[in-house]
């Protein structure tokens, strides 16, 4: 096993602290990370190493590194652009060269940023992949994403074939299937780009660097089980799902990374303090609530404020596993790497079918003690979005808390009405209060808001 | 006066076109009613191996949404405003009652939105039997078609356990051969129409697949051909039409009032990909050998070509849709998706791009199963048969 072949980014003390955010230490660190990847994509090149690219749910990161692939991930370079107010044009760009204004904006701010020059979300260059491993997982639009990177710009396409999770359950012959893909299809088409032989011990490696990761990461995001809860485990928790659910799952630094944000989360709960916010520690715990669907990234610390400016903290949401389903026990395995693979990708929640989600979130309202359910639907992604009004009638049903539904978009500006979001927000707390107060509240606004 | 008897052709399009306007589907009401235990099974576009629910002795039924015939009411409760509308009128279609007469429901794998209806059926529906069929992206036999030859076992042994005795190889292979004739006798209705779109206008060739969707497939495949030897007998004027493909429309359909303004605004539509399941796999599939294996392979490697299906190449992208238009002699594509439908919008830019570089004249427009307003649709596709047979000929 030769660790000298893995690519690790060194700290460079690239993101800069303004002085007008707050964050935990870790969250600094994160950041860095990020935007070392970045840097390791910018310098690919000069390098010489070739870069893949592959989707977060059903991310195979220890098997890339495996063949000194630098990678990209498309949906984090979509999202690091929508924060930082870039995907607007992009989006507009890819739609006046042909693209539907219906479909996914994830896919659009991807091309127009490709057609904008291939520069990246931090202004270095984003090289064009020389592999775009798709890993396709709980979501259909991941294939004609590919296939449209391909058919523009010629990068070679791999196949990763994940079924679904029909019955709510992995069978052996779905486990089975993506193993031999992995065999036949995806390792020698991995090791012919690269030039790299494939070496089943450097992914025990990494694996068992995963784990660690895996243990930390679940560690900290139950700590929301405590009152008040530590942590956000929304609005926070994408900052501490970036590294392992992108290019750094395996790495010591990712190791170092959850053992940091590990440490400083006991440390809060052992001072009984709530979530850091973007404005520092947040104030009183008044509401506790479980969130379905992924964040807006264009308004993020906008939509966050209107949370915690009403006392309200997520101690647990089903977008903090879209890249994995840890909390309910699923570690990598290094003595069934492959296998462990397989399941990874075919455990991933957007991979589950509606009961399943649905039971678990019951159980996180059970288990987090939360006064409800929130849904931010999101207009690109009917992977998570088809069936969430099913979603939100069985959970109240079945858990007797009230739930809401707000509309947004990941990365496309147009769909972010903020005082649409706000009005929804506000009377949806005050019907927790309500029913928190009289044991029942008026119906659940389940009407969907078009944030237009 | 006795008046005067209508030709065979219409008396046929006539029993189509009530079976297609007929949403209780009282066509598969009486045939389960025909004799007891029998049972119908749905399936959604795009394709599903039907002849595992036909070995069964089953009837299978292809549900396709409401069209323009429902007001979804329950349904809109389920979806928000940016998702299609085949899911929204399914959901009504169920929860009125209208599909009752089915013992089960198959979901194909085409999309995140029907990929999570069978999640909403299996909570809608508890009594019912659903299935998500996962068909495979990678096209090795030993790889994705073991993968799918397992999941159809999961089918066929799902289906023996429901009529209480397994389906058995002979069973199947005998159901394969009569969906072979069905395949040929609409190879032969599209080859028909491609060399004479004026005698089978598209408005009838749509609504006779639509009747097999409810129709037992033997009756379907003499239903077929005898509109083959009507339509030959009557003679119809044949028009300067401008000869196109559609192409898009394969999970939510169209308003038939849709494919009849395209028509009339001056196209013969020589090729298609309506009801694909109906012409998925693309030659007689063996009738003599392991039959599951034979209808993997066939998926595999002799299947039509749509958007919910991976390219694995990028020199594949496109070929399908400019063999259509080069065997039909096609002049120009049009491309009619359903608004919302990922699929389709997200393949349509790249299918442009090989049309171009090939000198194929396109139009794109989006509609919904319920559009009513057929003026923009008349006006885009006439002045796009106008573009290819006035303008390009000068």
């Amino acid at each position: 096993m030769n660790m000298q072949t893995i690519a690790m980014p060194a700290p460079t003390g690239s993101a800069k602290k303004p002085q007008n955010v707050q964050k935990e230490d870790a969250m600094w660190l994160q950041k860095e990370l990020i935007n070392q990847n970045y840097l390791e994509l910018a310098t690919a090149r000069e390098n010489r190493r070739k870069v893949s690219a592959t989707f977060v749910p059903g991310n195979l990161n220890e098997l890339l590194m495996c063949f000194d692939f630098a990678r990209s991930l498309p949906e984090t370079n979509a999202l690091q652009n929508g924060m930082r107010k870039k995907s607007g044009k992009m989006i507009m760009d890819a739609e006046r060269d042909g693209q539907s204004e219906d479909v996914c904006t994830y896919v659009k701010a991807d091309l127009g940023m490709m057609m904008g020059g291939e520069i990246g979300p931090t202004g270095a260059p984003m090289p064009r992949p020389d592999v775009l491993l798709l890993s396709y997982t709980g979501c259909f639009t991941f294939m004609k994403w590919f296939e449209l990177i391909r058919h523009k710009y010629g990068c070679e396409t791999v196949m990763l074939h994940v079924p679904y999770q029909g019955e709510g359950r992995i069978a052996p012959n779905m486990r089975d299937y993506v193993v031999k893909q992995l065999k036949e299809t995806v390792i020698p088409a991995l090791e012919r780009i690269s030039g790299v032989k494939f070496d089943i011990d450097r992914l025990r490696q990494y694996l068992r660097e995963s784990v660690k990761a895996e243990e930390d990461l679940v560690r900290v995001l139950q700590s929301a089980k405590n009152r008040p809860s530590p942590i956000d485990g929304y609005f926070g928790a994408v900052y501490y799902i970036g590294p392992i659910f992108t290019a750094f799952r395996g790495t010591p630094q990712a190791t170092q990374y959850y053992a940091t944000l590990r440490a400083e989360i006991d440390e809060r709960v052992r001072l009984g303090k709530g979530p850091v916010t973007p404005d520092g520690d947040m104030g009183e715990e008044k509401y506790r609530l479980i969130v379905e669907g992924p964040p807006n990234w264009t308004s993020f610390r906008d939509f966050w404020k209107m949370f915690y400016d009403e006392g309200a903290v997520v101690v647990s949401s089903t977008y903090a596993k879209v890249g994995g389903l840890y909390d309910f026990g699923f570690r990598h395995d290094p003595e069934r790497p492959l296998e462990s693979l397989a399941e990874y990708c075919l455990g991933c929640y957007t991979n589950l079918n509606l009961p399943s989600r649905v039971d678990m979130i019951c159980k996180y309202i059970d288990e987090y003690q939360a006064d409800g359910l929130l849904i931010n639907s999101i207009k690109s992604c009917n992977s998570f979005s088809a069936g969430q009004l099913l979603i939100l009638r069985e959970v109240e049903k079945r858990t007797g808390k009230p739930a809401a539904f707000i509309e947004t978009d990941l990365v496309d500006p147009r769909y972010f009405s903020a005082a649409n979001v706000k009005n929804r927000l506000e009377s949806y707390f005050q019907m927790v209060k309500q029913k928190r107060t009289y044991g029942h509240a008026a119906p659940a606004p389940v009407i969907p808001i078009h944030a237009h | 006066m006795m008046s005067k008897p209508l030709p065979e052709v219409t008396r046929i399009v006539q029993r189509c076109e009530a079976l297609f306007e007929d949403l209780d589907f009282e066509a598969v009401k009486q045939w389960k009613a025909a004799e007891p235990g029998r049972k119908a099974i749905g399936y959604m576009p795009v394709y599903v191996p039907r002849e595992l629910v036909h070995a069964a002795g089953y009837l299978p039924v292809g549900i396709l949404g409401g069209g323009d015939q429902i007001e979804v009411i329950q349904g809109d409760a389920y979806y928000q405003s940016y998702i299609c509308r085949i899911p929204r009128s399914t959901i009504e279609l169920g929860l009125t009652g209208r599909l009752d007469c089915l013992d089960g429901m198959l979901f194909p794998s085409i999309c995140d939105v029907i990929r999570n209806l069978s999640g909403m059926w299996q909570m809608l529906f508890k009594d019912k039997y659903v299935r998500y069929v996962d068909v495979p992206q990678n096209y090795q036999d030993e790889v994705g078609g073991v993968f799918y030859q397992q999941e159809m076992q999961h089918i066929r042994d799902d289906l023996g356990r429901m009529r209480g005795t397994p389906i058995t190889d002979a069973e199947l292979n005998a159901s394969i051969a009569v969906y072979n004739d069905n395949r040929q006798a609409i190879r032969e209705l599209y080859a028909y129409r491609a060399a004479k779109p004026w005698q089978a206008p598209t408005s009838e060739v749509y609504l006779l697949l639509r009747a097999g969707m409810v129709l037992p497939v033997e009756q379907h495949t003499q239903l077929v051909r005898d509109y083959l030897a009507a339509a030959e007998q009557v003679s119809r004027p044949k028009r300067d039409n401008a000869r196109v493909v559609i192409n898009g429309s394969f999970c939510e359909q169209p308003p038939l009032a849709l494919i009849k303004s395209i028509e009339m605004a001056g196209c013969y539509v020589v090729d298609d990909d309506f009801l694909l399941v109906t012409r998925w796999l693309l030659d007689d599939v063996p009738a003599d050998g392991n039959p599951l294996l034979e209808l993997s392979k066939a998926f595999l490697h002799r299947s039509a070509s749509t958007a919910a299906k991976y390219d694995a190449t990028r020199e594949e992208k496109g070929v399908f849709l400019m063999k259509q238009v080069k065997t039909r002699g096609a002049e120009g594509v049009i491309f009619a998706a359903p608004s919302f439908c990922d699929p389709a919008l997200l393949e349509r830019p790249m299918l442009q791009d090989v049309l171009s570089q090939h000198g194929i004249p396109h139009t794109a427009f989006k509609y919904a199963e319920n559009t009513g307003q057929m003026a923009p649709v008349r006006e885009q596709a006439g002045t796009f048969a106008d573009s290819i047979k006035l303008w390009n000929a000068a």
